[in-house]
C-alpha cells in the first residue's frame, strides 16, 4: 500500500542523506521525498512517499524514528490528509490542437504559464493520481517534459506535526 | 578556563572519567596528539593498526560497560577503523571514535587523506558528527558520549577538521553537566499494560522457553534475568552475545541456541509453547528458516530498541523498555500474582527437555591421538577456573569457545558475534586485559584470524598486556571448509591454509613466549605453563585434528528441530506433551 510518511527532522547538514542511505541500505523504496525548511528554521520537513506491506512500513518508520536526528514522524495514511503535489508539463503544440490542450489543462484546473508557437508550459497541482490523470489524457499529444515535487500533505483538521 | 580545540577534546575526554584511550597519530590529529603529549590523565595505547584501535577499545567497554575510545587520523587512519565501527555497530558496543578530518576549508576538495568519514560511516554508526566550530566541541563530545552508552548502545563517531583543533585559537572551555536531545529519547519502563499481558502468558505456559540476548548483558541486567528465571523455573536459552548473563554451569541453563546452539536448546524452542526473548534480536544465526522458527509458540519480547521487535519474527506481546527495568516489572507483576504453571506440566516438560540433553549433543571423540579442539577449550576452561576473560575471533574455534567455555559471568565472553570480524580476537583481548589487569584474558583464535591482526604482539609488548593466545591450528580456514565439506562436496577452495609462519617464532620476535603442542596429553601442561607466566603474553600453538567439525549444526534453510547431530539422536520426539 502507498503511504506518505511526514518527518521533522534536525535541520542539519547531512539530514537528507541519513534518510535516503537508510532507505537505499534497507532496500526499502522511496516513490518521492521532498524536503523544504518551515516556519521553524531549526527543523526540516521532509515528506516521504513509499510503498510496502504493513510489516514494511511498520520496519520504516520504526527504523525512521531511530534516526538520531528525526524528532517526530507521521504516516498521512493512517489519517484523513490533504495531499498534494506540482507538476509542470511541457507539450508540443500544433496549430490544430492547440486549443484542445488548453481546455484539458481547464478541465483539470491546470494554468497555461509559458506560451511559444510551438509549446505550452502547464503548471498543475492536485493529488498524485491527479496528475497522473491528466498526464495520461493529453499522452496522445506530444509531452516534451514533465517535472513533478512530489505529493506533500499536512493532516486535515487540528490534528498537526509539530512539537 | 580558555582552551585550544586540542586540548578540548582532551578535557572532555578527562571530564567524561575516560581512562584509556586507543588510538594512531597522523597529520590530521597532530594537535590532538600535542594535546595529548602535554597531559596525563588520559593515557594513550599505541596500536599497530587503526582496526585494532577500534577492537581493543571495543573490548574494552563490553568487559567493563563504559564507553570505549578511539583516536583516528584522517582518509586511511578513518577507513581502517570502519570494520572496527561496523563491528561494534552490529553488537551495539559503546563506542566514541575521534577522527581526524582535513581543515575545514579544504573538505570537499579531494585534500590529501581526505574521505567523508561522516559519510562512509553513515550506515553503521548509531550517529556521527561533524564539528564545525571549535566551540561546538564541548558539547558535541557530550552528546556523542550520551548518544553511544544510552538507549540501545552503539559507535559514535566525531570527525574533527583540522583547523578545530588549531593549539592558537582558544576559547572558553565548559563541559556540559547534562545533555537533551529533543530527537532522543530512549524508553526506560515498559508499557504496563503489556506487563500484565506478558505476566498472563507466561503463568499460562506447558513449554515455557526464556531466550536470553545480548541486551542483558549491555543493559547490566544479569541479576535480574537471575531472578527472573529463578521465579519461573523455566528453561533458560541463550544467544551468542548473551552468554554469561544466566550461569552456564546452572541446572536451569540448556546451552546456546542457533546455529551451532545445542539440541535441547533448539528443539526447546521448536516445541515452546511460549517464549520470551529478553534482549535479543532474532538474528538469522539464531531462528534458521523463518517460516519454521517456532510454530508453537507465542512470542513476548522485551527490547529498548522498538525496530528489533517484529522485525523478522512477529511477536505476540512487545515491551519496549530497559530489559534490567522491564525484568524487574514483570518479577514485581508475577509476585503479585498467585498463579502458577502447575508443578506437574512444568515437570514434565523438563523431563523433555532433559531426554534432549541425554542426546549429549556436544560429545566428541575423546580417544584421538589428535588434539581434539574441544579438548583444548575444555581443559582451558579448567584450567583457568571458569574465571578467564574469553575473547575470540571467528571461526570453528569461536564455537567451541562458545559451547565449551561455561560462563557463569556477564561479559567474560567477548567475541564479534554481528558482523564476525576476523582479527578481532587479539586487539579485543590487549583491551580486556589493560582493563582487567589482574584476570586472565585468553584469546581463543584460529591461525587464519590470528593473521588479520597479528601486529598487534607488538601493542601487547610495548604495554605489557600479558595476554594468552590460544591457536586452534587447524592449518583451514575451519569454518569455511566445514561448510566447503557440507554444502560443496568437499571442494575445498582457497580454504587451506599454505605458508603458515612458524607462530613460535613469531611470537619470539616480538619478545612474547610461543609454544607449540600437537599431543592431547601436552593440552593441560602446556596451558598450566602458559597461565602461569603470570607477566608474558605467550602464543600457545596448537596442533588440532584437521577434520574436525562443529555440532550440532543447523544448516542454511532448516528449522531448529533440523540439526545436523554428529551422532543421530535415538529419541523420538514426543510433542504432545502434558
Ligand atoms: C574479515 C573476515 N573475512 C572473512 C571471513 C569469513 N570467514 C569466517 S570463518 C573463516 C575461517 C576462519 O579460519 P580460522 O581463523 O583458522 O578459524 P577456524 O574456523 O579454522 O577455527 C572465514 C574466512 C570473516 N568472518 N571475516
Ligand atoms: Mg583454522
Amino acid at each position: 500500500m502507498r503511504h506518505i510518511i511526514s518527518i521533522l527532522i534536525e535541520n542539519e547538514a547531512g539530514a537528507l542523506s541519513r534518510v535516503a542511505g537508510l532507505f537505499s541500505a534497507r532496500g526499502y523504496n522511496i516513490e518521492s521525498l521532498t524536503v523544504a525548511p518551515t516556519d521553524d528554521l531549526t527543523l526540516s520537513r521532509m515528506t516521504l512517499v513509499t510503498r510496502g506491506s504493513d510489516e514494511v512500513i511498520e520496519q520504516i518508520t520504526k527504523q525512521l524514528n531511530k534516526l538520531i536526528d528525526v524528532v517526530k514522524l507521521t504516516d498521512l495514511a493512517d489519517v484523513v490528509h490533504v495531499e498534494r503535489e506540482l507538476m509542470l508539463i511541457k507539450v508540443q503544440t500544433e496549430p490544430s490542437n492547440r486549443a484542445e490542450i488548453k481546455r484539458m489543462a481547464d478541465i483539470f484546473r491546470g494554468k497555461v504559464i509559458d506560451v511559444t508557437s510551438k509549446s505550452y508550459m502547464i503548471e498543475m497541482t492536485g493529488s498524485s493520481e491527479k496528475l497522473d490523470a491528466f498526464v495520461a489524457a493529453i499522452s496522445e499529444h506530444n509531452i516534451m517534459e514533465i517535472v513533478r515535487t512530489g505529493a506533500t500533505g499536512l493532516p486535515r483538521g487540528v490534528g498537526s506535526l509539530t512539537l | 578556563m580558555e582552551l585550544s580545540g586540542g586540548q578540548i577534546v582532551v578535557q572532555c575526554l578527562k571530564d567524561e572519567g575516560v581512562e584509556l584511550i586507543f588510538g594512531y597519530p597522523g597529520g590530521a590529529v597532530l594537535h590532538l596528539y600535542d594535546a595529548i603529549f602535554q597531559q596525563d590523565d588520559v593515557q594513550h595505547i599505541l596500536v599497530r593498526h587503526e582496526q585494532a584501535a577500534t577492537h581493543a577499545a571495543d573490548a574494552y567497554a563490553r568487559s567493563t560497560g563504559k564507553p570505549g575510545v578511539v583516536l583516528v587520523t584522517s582518509g586511511p587512519g578513518a577507513t581502517n577503523a570502519v570494520t572496527g565501527i561496523a563491528t561494534a555497530y552490529m553488537d551495539s558496543i559503546p563506542m566514541v571514535v575521534i577522527s581526524g578530518q582535513v581543515p575545514s576549508a579544504v573538505i570537499g576538495s579531494d585534500a590529501f587523506q581526505e574521505v567523508d568519514m561522516v559519510g562512509i560511516t553513515r550506515p553503521c554508526v548509531k550517529h556521527n558528527f561533524l564539528v564545525s566550530n571549535v566551540a561546538d566541541i564541548a558539547e558535541t563530545m557530550k552528546k556523542a558520549f550520551y548518544v553511544a552508552t544510552t538507549g540501545r548502545p552503539g559507535p559514535v563517531v566525531v570527525d574533527i577538521p583540522k583547523d578545530i583543533t588549531d593549539p592558537n585559537i582558544k576559547v572558553p572551555y565548559a563541559y556540559p553537566e547534562s545533555v537533551s536531545m529533543r530527537s532522543y529519547n530512549p524508553p526506560r519502563e515498559g508499557d504496563q499494560a503489556q506487563i500484565q499481558k506478558a505476566v498472563d502468558l507466561l503463568l499460562s505456559a506447558k513449554r515455557p522457553m526464556i531466550y536470553s540476548g545480548g541486551g542483558v548483558v549491555l543493559g547490566e541486567a544479569s541479576d535480574e534475568l537471575r531472578a527472573f528465571s529463578r521465579l519461573l523455573g523455566y528453561p533458560v536459552t541463550s544467544t551468542l552475545m548473551g552468554l554469561g548473563a544466566f550461569p552456564a554451569t546452572d541446572s536451569q541453563f540448556i546451552g546456546m541456541l542457533g546455529m551451532h546452539g545445542t539440541y535441547e536448546a533448539n528443539m526447546g524452542m521448536h516445541e515452546s509453547d511460549v517464549i520470551i526473548a529478553i534482549g535479543a534480536r532474532f538474528d538469522d544465526r539464531v531462528t534458521g528458516k523463518l517460516t519454521e522458527f517456532c510454530p508453537y509458540a507465542k512470542i513476548i519480547h522485551i527490547d529498548v530498541d522498538p525496530a528489533s521487535i517484529a522485525k523478522t519474527v512477529k511477536v505476540n506481546v512487545p515491551i519496549v523498555g530497559e530489559v534490567g527495568i522491564v525484568l524487574k516489572q514483570l518479577i514485581a507483576e508475577i509476585n503479585l500474582n498467585p498463579r502458577r504453571v502447575g508443578v506437574e506440566v512444568l515437570a514434565a516438560w523438563w523431563d523433555q527437555v532433559k531426554e534432549w540433553r541425554s542426546v549429549n549433543c556436544l560429545e566428541f571423540d575423546r580417544e584421538s591421538t589428535l588434539i581434539k579442539p574441544q579438548y583444548a577449550v575444555e581443559q582451558l576452561y579448567k584450567v583457568t577456573a571458569g574465571n578467564a576473560f574469553i575473547t575470540s575471533d571467528v571461526g570453528q574455534h569461536q564455537m567451541y569457545a562458545a559451547q565449551f567455555y561455561h560462563f557463569d559471568e556477564p561479559r567474560r565472553w567477548i567475541n564479534s558475534g554481528g558482523l564476525g570480524t576476523m582479527g578481532f580476537g587479539l586487539p579485543a583481548a590487549i583491551g580486556v586485559k589493560l582493563a582487567h589487569p589482574d584476570a586472565d584474558v585468553a584469546c581463543i583464535t584460529g591461525e587464519a584470524s590470528i593473521q588479520m591482526c597479528i601486529q598487534e604482539l607488538s601493542t601487547a609488548q610495548q604495554y605489557q598486556t600479558p595476554v594468552k593466545i590460544i591457536n586452534l591450528n587447524n592449518r583451514y580456514m575451519g569454518m569455511v571448509r566445514q561448510w566447503q565439506e557440507f554444502s560443496y562436496q568437499g571442494r575445498y577452495s582457497h580454504s587451506y591454509l599454505e605458508a603458515l609462519p612458524d607462530f613460535v617464532k613469531l611470537a619470539e620476535s616480538y619478545g612474547h613466549v610461543g609454544i607449540q603442542i600437537d599431543k592431547p596429553e601436552d593440552v593441560t601442561p602446556a596451558l598450566e605453563e602458559a597461565f602461569a607466566m603470570k607477566d608474558r603474553t605467550v602464543f600457545l600453538d596448537i596442533i588440532t585434528d584437521q577434520t574436525e567439525n562443529v555440532y550440532p549444526m543447523i544448516e542454511a534453510g532448516k528449522g531448529h528441530h533440523d540439526m545436523r547431530l554428529r551422532v543421530a539422536p535415538g529419541t523420538p520426539i514426543d510433542r504432545e506433551l502434558a
